[in-house]
Formats: C-alpha cells, sequence, structure tokens
C-alpha cells in the first residue's frame, strides 16, 4: 500500500506509527515484567532437582527465544525492503539489529551464569549456548557491515543481504552444533529433562515471555525514530518537528 | 530521444538534486555543468541505468530504461571515472573482450585503424598499467570508434588527455552529433569551439 | 555461451599473470599448518586427533585471504560497470567468476593437501575422506564468500569485516567436514556427512550467483 504513496510520506508514517505504538509497548512490557517476573522470582514453586537456581529461566529462555525471533524478524524486515523498496523496511531492520544482539548477550550471560552452579563451570560449549554465541557473531557482522557504509541506503540494502544470508544458515548452524555436540560430548545435562513444566512455573515464563518482546518492540520503535529523524533531517516535516520540539522545550 | 523526469538523487542522506528534469533529442551535445560534489557523475550514472534514482524515471524512446535495458544498452556507450581496462592486459586484449562482451562486430583491421586515430600505435601490445594516465584514457576512449552505439554518456571524458586528445575528443563528438547521436558528457573545463553546438544544463550545489 | 566462456578465459588468464597472489594464501596455509606441531605437540596422536580441524580451519582463514581478489580488480577498474551495461547477466558472470575463482585458488590447495596431511600424520582413509569434503566443500567457500566480497568490494577496508561476516557462515562446513574426517579415522562411514555438504553445494550453487548480482549491483550504486 505504501508504495503508492508519495516517497516522502512513506518514513513520515512510519515515525508517525512508532509514536502511536511506543506508549502501548511501554505499557505492555512494564505490566508484563512486573508480573512476570515478581510471579516467576518471589510466588513460583522451587524446582525439585535445581532449587531456587532454576529461576533464572524466566530471563534466560525468554531473552534465548526472542533473540531468535528478532533475527528472524530482522530477515523479514530485509526480504520486505528488498521487494517492495520499502527505505523503512531496512531502517526498522537495523533498528532491531543492536536490540536482538543485546537480547543474545543477555541469553549468553544468563547461561553462563546458570551453568556454574549446574555444570560447575561458566562456560560449557552445550550445543544451545553454541548456537547463541554464533548467533551473536550474525548480529554482529550485520551491524559492522552497516557501520562500514558512509551512505546508509546502501548500507541497509547491504546488510539486509547478510541478514538474510544468516537467516537461512540458523538453523543449519542450529541443527549442526547438536550433532557436534553429541557427538563430542555425550549428553550434558538437558535443561528440560522433563518435557512438561509445572502450570505455575510456566505462566511466569509466558507473560515474561511477552514482556520482552513488548520490550523489544519498545526499544526498536524508540531506535526507529531516531534513525528516520537521522536520516531524514533534510526533510520539511523533520524540521517543522524539530522546530515544534524546541518550542516545546522553551 | 533521451528523456528524464523528475529525477531525485540521495547520497549519503544528502539531497544531491531534487525533480531534475531533462530532455536531449537527436543530434544534440548535452553539457552536463557544475560545481565538485553537485552530482554529475551521479545524474550520468542513473542515465545509464547503473544507479537507481530515489524517484523518478528515464525513458528512451519513450520506454521506461528499468523495462527495456537490452534495447537500451545495445545502443549506449558510457565511460566512466574508472577506464574499464584491466592493468595487466594489454589495450588489445582489453579493448576486444570489451567489443566481445557488448556483441559488436568488428574486424582486427577496425581495431588497428580506431587505436591509430586514438594515437596509441606501437602501444597496442603493452600491459595497460605500463601506459601513462592520458595514454590509458584513450585505451579507453577508443571505444568511442567502435561501438556503433547513438548515446554517448561521457563522464568527464578529457581527464588526463593533452591539448591534441583534447581536440581529437572534441572533433569525435562533433562528427557523433552531426550523424544523428546524442552526447551527454561533463568536463570542468568549458567546451571549446571544435565541440560544436552544445546546449548546457546546470546542476548546483545543494546544502 | 561464448560471452561467458570469454570472461572465463580472461580471468583465467589474469590469475596466471598475477601468480605472487594466488601463492601467497597457498603459502599461508602452509605456514598456518606448521604452527600446529611446533604451538600444540608433535606427538603423531595429537596431531592425528586435531589434524582434521587445523586443515580446515587453516583452509577457511587462507580462503578468506584469497576471497578478496575475486571482484575486487573488475570493481576498481571499472570492467564491472561495462559488465552491467553490457547487457549480459550479472548472475551469469558472478558465476564464471567464482568459478575460476575455486579453479585457481582451491585447487592449488588440493594439490598442496597430501603434504599437509603428511605433516598432521593423517592415515590413508583419513586423507581420502578430506579431499573428498575439501572437494565438495571448497565451492561452497568461494559462492558463499562471493556474496561477502559483493558487498563489501566497494568498501576501503573490507578485509578483517569479510573475515567478521563469513566466519560464522562458515561454521557448519567445518562441524561436518571435520566430523566426516573424524568418522573415517574410526572406519566408520562418513556419506552422510559428505551429502549434507553437498546438500548445502547445492543450495548455494542454486541461489548464490543471484545473491551476489544483487550484491554487486548494491555496491555500483
Amino acid at each position: 500500500m505504501w508504495k503508492w504513496l508519495h516517497p516522502y510520506a512513506k518514513t513520515e508514517r512510519a515515525y508517525q506509527l512508532c509514536v502511536t505504538l511506543q506508549p502501548w509497548l511501554w505499557a505492555g512490557a512494564g505490566v508484563a515484567l512486573f508480573v512476570g517476573t515478581l510471579w516467576g522470582l518471589a510466588f513460583a514453586p522451587q524446582d525439585y532437582q535445581q532449587g531456587d537456581s532454576f529461576r533464572i529461566i524466566y530471563i534466560h529462555v525468554p531473552s534465548a527465544i526472542l533473540s531468535m525471533g528478532t533475527y528472524v524478524a530482522m530477515a523479514v524486515a530485509a526480504l520486505v525492503g528488498m521487494v517492495w523498496q520499502w527505505r523503512t523496511a531496512y531502517m526498522s531492520m537495523i533498528a532491531m539489529a543492536p536490540v536482538g544482539a543485546v537480547m543474545t548477550f543477555i541469553a549468553l550471560f544468563t547461561g553462563a551464569a546458570w551453568g556454574k552452579p549446574m555444570w560447575g563451570a561458566w562456560w560449557v560449549w552445550d550445543a544451545r549456548l553454541t548456537s547463541e554465541l554464533i548467533l551473536l557473531f550474525l548480529y554482529f557482522g550485520v551491524i559492522a557491515l552497516y557501520g562500514a557504509f558512509e551512505d546508509k541506503q546502501q548500507a541497509g540494502k547491504a546488510a539486509g543481504v547478510m541478514a538474510l544470508v544468516g537467516v537461512v544458515n540458523i538453523p543449519i548452524i542450529h541443527y549442526s552444533v547438536e550433532w557436534w555436540n553429541t557427538l563430542h560430548q555425550g549428553a550434558t545435562i538437558s535443561k528440560f529433562d522433563n518435557p512438561s513444566i509445572a502450570p505455575e512455573m510456566l505462566w511466569p515464563l509466558l507473560i515474561n515471555l511477552l514482556g520482552f518482546a513488548f520490550f523489544i518492540g519498545a526499544v526498536t520503535t524508540v531506535r526507529l525514530r531516531n534513525e528516520i529523524v537521522l536520516r531524514e533531517m533534510h526533510r520539511p516535516w523533520v524540521q517543522a518537528l524539530a522546530k515544534k520540539q524546541v518550542k516545546g522545550a522553551q | 530521444m533521451l528523456k528524464a523526469c523528475e529525477l531525485t538523487c540521495v547520497k549519503r542522506d544528502r539531497v544531491l538534486f531534487e525533480n531534475v528534469s531533462l530532455a536531449v533529442s537527436a543530434g544534440e551535445l548535452l553539457y552536463v555543468r557544475g560545481p565538485n560534489g553537485a552530482g554529475k557523475t551521479s545524474l550520468l550514472r542513473i542515465l545509464t541505468g547503473l544507479s537507481t534514482p530515489e524517484s523518478g524515471t528515464v525513458l528512451f524512446n519513450g520506454e521506461d530504461i528499468a523495462d527495456s535495458s537490452l534495447s537500451y544498452l545495445s545502443t549506449l556507450l558510457y565511460l566512466g571515472h574508472k577506464s574499464g581496462t584491466n592493468g595487466s592486459l594489454s589495450a588489445l586484449d582489453n579493448l576486444r573482450f570489451w567489443l566481445a562482451q557488448h556483441q559488436v562486430k568488428c574486424e582486427e583491421s577496425q581495431l588497428f585503424d580506431a587505436l591509430m586515430r586514438i594515437g596509441l600505435v606501437g602501444l597496442e601490445d603493452v600491459p595497460v598499467r605500463f601506459l601513462s594516465a592520458g595514454q590509458q584514457r584513450r585505451v579507453a576512449l577508443a571505444r568511442l570508434w567502435l561501438k556503433p552505439a547513438d548515446v554517448w554518456i561521457l563522464d568527464e571524458p578529457f581527464t588526463a588527455l593533452d591539448v591534441k586528445g583534447i581536440a581529437l575528443l572534441e572533433g569525435r563528438m562533433k562528427s557523433h552529433v552531426e550523424r544523428g547521436g546524442v552526447v551527454i558528457t561533463t568536463s570542468h573545463q568549458p567546451l571549446s569551439e571544435a565541440a560544436g553546438e552544445h546546449s548546457v544544463f546546470d546542476l548546483e550545489y545543494r546544502f | 555461451m561464448s560471452l561467458y566462456q570469454g570472461v572465463f578465459k580472461r580471468d583465467v588468464h589474469i590469475a596466471f599473470k598475477q601468480k605472487a597472489e594466488l601463492l601467497q594464501p597457498l603459502m599461508f596455509l602452509l605456514m598456518v599448518v606448521t604452527m600446529f606441531p611446533l604451538g600444540v605437540s608433535p606427538s603423531p596422536d595429537t596431531l592425528q586427533r586435531i589434524g582434521p580441524g587445523v586443515l580446515w580451519i587453516a583452509a577457511i582463514l587462507s580462503s578468506l585471504m584469497a576471497m578478496e581478489r575475486m571482484f575486487r580488480d573488475d570493481f576498481q577498474d571499472g570492467t564491472m560497470e561495462q559488465y552491467v551495461l553490457s547487457g549480459m547477466s550479472l548472475a551469469g558472470i558472478s558465476a564464471v567468476k567464482v568459478c575460476v575463482h575455486w579453479l585457481v585458488s582451491f585447487i592449488p590447495m588440493l594439490v598442496l593437501s597430501p603434504l599437509l596431511a603428511m605433516f598432521l600424520n593423517l592415515t590413508f582413509d583419513m586423507y581420502v575422506a578430506l579431499l573428498a569434503t575439501l572437494f565438495l566443500g571448497t565451492p561452497l567457500l568461494s559462492l558463499i564468500g562471493a556474496i561477502a566480497v559483493g558487498l563489501t568490494v566497494g568498501l576501503q577496508k573490507g578485509g578483517v569485516l569479510l573475515a567478521l561476516l563469513l566466519i560464522p557462515v562458515f561454521i557448519p562446513l567445518l562441524i561436518f567436514a571435520t566430523s566426516a574426517v573424524d568418522s573415517a579415522a574410526l572406519q566408520l562411514p562418513y556419506y552422510p556427512q559428505l551429502a549434507i555438504i553437498a546438500a548445502m553445494l547445492l543450495l548455494a550453487l542454486a541461489i548464490a550467483p543471484f545473491a551476489i548480482a544483487y550484491s554487486l549491483r548494491v555496491s555500483q550504486n
């Protein structure tokens, strides 16, 4: 639909969309994270094997799931940008990249912190952790490639190609690492020995997952707004917006 | 013959030019003028189809060049800042290869004739990187005598050429225009009388 | 078709005029492999155990060094512009260039491989497996690498960036290739690994030329 709109309107519309969505996303993130984290950390029952240390899954699992989800979302944005030539699609892709990288880092960090009591070492070459580490490298590649170009429009397209190459590779990497892991180490302690997790434990996890998703959305809209304003500085509507902001501050 | 409608070009988030329209008809030499950084090269590259404009279209005989690129490319000759010759190959090899890629049928005698006109006789077997800058430019320019193209888009063709070379090139442009061809060129020096009549298109530097 | 043959001949011709650029990555490969017995342990058992991994890592690293020259010269001297304007399919040209790159940079590596296998005390079975993985895996390196080279060719300092982009993508290949050689060491069948590498190669063959053409256009813009 946007393709037929005047090209100037595209970024402006996207900006307006971000402005509208942002409070809702922040509110959703705040409520869900508060409820989920509190429930998970204080009220959910202890695990019969791992005691209280299992509670880190309320951070670890949502961040791990969404680190992959964000990468897939980036690839979708890149594909949209490539097919329909939307500049805003590339912009939102690059707005997501560092957020996803931070999620990956959180997943790695909490995974390592969890590994210390469980495996007795900060870092074990566990299949999931290794895939996350490689995912982090993929994020680094996209961000570095984007940063290397001076013409940011070209940069968006190039980073988009790399994001797509990466997303084709994610399943291959995932399965290869899993297979490699079983070959080299034998089965390590699987995090979910019993697949059925008690519902009192599961609910806070799902709520936190939602909260993380809202949070990522909120940070992405902030970054996208910044990106649009930075890139479209010369457009009249951005200048009008800036004037309005300055007046509001005085 | 060649028409550009409402071209807008953005590079590095700076608008180089906005809503630029121009039309060139058969038998016309268009001289694009403007200060450094005004977007002359970008404009010419958009006209060839090498880069895509932010908005706007380029029409060749009424058809968008993005849609009917093959018929346009077969009659287009573009020479950019970069000569398009490989340094470790000789002038002769470079030109032969280029002709084959552009599917131009050309007799060996024609090739030597072109090299003679451009003043490269005796240097045709030397790897291009051993030639001087002006001679390298001449190798690139030899294409003007080889490909029967109607539309010439020449970006700074006079760079590194000596006085004689400039006169030769201007003469060649004039005769091409007289035969009904189109030349679009940029240059920092104004064109002399030898280039014949020409129209001027000014690009301003925008902040 | 003869047009693409022309590109092939020209590229091979130019490659042989730049022999030093072809030999340097090979020497690098040789030297990296030499460092392992010195740095880890010269004991034949250890070498045999780490050998497949060392060889493949060294091969990937040295291929990263040779990768850049695939499009660099053509891009810098403007030949790429003229390719785009010649009306030939850019995907076809990319495929030919990748093919030439593989021939001139990986065939010599295959020739060198018996020596490296000897250095690392690989058994004959392991060497056969290694050769098979190299045959199937190195074209994959060239194809995927070419996408990233196409993206970074317009940048001034693309060297390290290229490694940054490609190493994570090459990890599955590394895993499957080394495990194939490991299986051969234990006299186990290693067809599954070869089949997976071949599948990845076929996938790359189908998609990569278009991705390379697209990235070259992005760089050209």
